[in-house]
């Protein structure tokens, strides 16, 4: 299947991350190291059939986030993020 | 600051199907009573995990289409080909049910109804759950900022919620509903008849100025013609928030 086809957004993962951090992590802000951007998660792209989830760069495509799951331990990296931010957990 | 109001991570909860209606042939809404529903905001979704007998699990997200101000939960659930769990869902699921459910979830495609700026919402296929979702809250919460609704389907007979939509569209300070049908017509069709593109968008939408706030919800390659078309005719890609339905679902 092409690759455009299998394209989310970070929304798409927002329940395998709100497994992990005690906020809602869509609207998160993530840093690109390749061109600098900042967006939203929910803004980014999602791709969820590999062997775990890749999110990346809604601008120029690098990887910002790699989830896997192995042996029942979760992995998070970022290849090519400065960073992730988000707010105070809040009830909404 | 209460820390009983910090949320903290989503856990698994139980919820009961209390009522189903089929809304087109492929496409059935769930009511759910969830007695440990801790509310959600229009746009969110939940996720649905099943568990066969020998353990097996496959999970799924779907679009919460019930308004916050609604008293049940509800979700509407098309039939993919070869969907492991929405052929479940849409077609074994019966009322008495129980399902395990986690959520709400997202924030970032997300729409209050105090929220300012027109609403703009472009919807095609079954992306058309989480923006019914803001309608009805829009709806139940008396809002008054214009709200205008591109929505396209293959065939009338396959609009989801089409009744409701008329409802809405002819109640006082209701939605303009656009509708276009790509595959086929019902005689006498007046309206569009083709997919989106950018002159339906610059007819639908509403001018720049006004600073709408836009969703975009369906499948990745509807969203992201529409999402780039919108951004062509001037809207910042920041008051443009997008949702994808990839094939991954099922």
């Amino acid at each position: 299947m092409e690759g455009e086809a299998l394209r989310l957004d970070g929304n798409a993962i927002a329940g395998t991350l709100g497994g992990m951090f005690v906020q809602d992590m869509t609207e998160a802000r993530i840093a690109c190291k390749g061109c600098g951007n900042v967006e939203p998660v929910g803004a980014e792209h999602a791709y969820v059939q590999a062997p775990g989830i890749v999110l990346r760069c809604s601008h120029c495509d690098e990887a910002l986030l790699v989830m896997t799951r192995t042996a029942g331990r979760h992995r998070i990296w970022f290849p090519r993020s400065h960073w992730l931010e988000m707010g105070e957990p809040t009830d909404s | 600051m209460a820390r009983a109001a910090v949320r903290g991570r989503l856990n698994w909860t139980l919820g009961e199907v209390v009522e189903l209606i089929d809304e087109t042939p492929r496409v059935r809404t769930i009511f759910l009573e969830v007695p440990e529903w801790p509310g959600h905001r229009a746009g969110q979704h939940v996720d649905v995990r099943l568990t066969a007998e020998d353990g097996y699990q496959a999970q799924r997200s779907y679009s919460i289409a019930s308004a916050p101000e609604d008293g049940r939960l509800a979700i509407t659930v098309e039939r993919l080909p070869d969907g492991e769990v929405s052929e479940y869902l849409v077609g074994e699921l019966r009322r008495g049910d129980k399902l395990e459910l986690r959520g709400p979830i997202g924030g970032y495609f997300v729409w209050e109804a105090r929220s300012d700026g027109p609403l703009l919402l472009v919807a095609g296929g079954s992306g058309i759950v989480p923006l019914m979702c803001m309608l009805r809250h829009r709806r139940a919460s008396d809002g008054t900022v214009g709200a205008r609704l591109l929505y396209s389907s293959r065939s009338w007979d396959e609009v989801i919620y089409r009744d409701e939509l008329e409802r809405l569209a002819a109640g006082s300070n209701g939605p303009e509903v656009i509708h276009t049908l790509t595959r086929s017509q019902p005689p006498g069709w007046k309206g569009y008849a083709r997919r989106v593109d950018g002159a339906m968008l610059a007819e639908a939408a509403w001018a720049t100025a006004s600073m709408p706030m836009t969703f975009v919800c369906g499948p990745t390659s509807f969203v992201e013609s529409v999402a780039g078309g919108l951004v062509l005719l001037g809207y910042p890609s920041n008051t443009v928030k997008t949702e994808r339905f990839g094939p991954t679902g099922g």
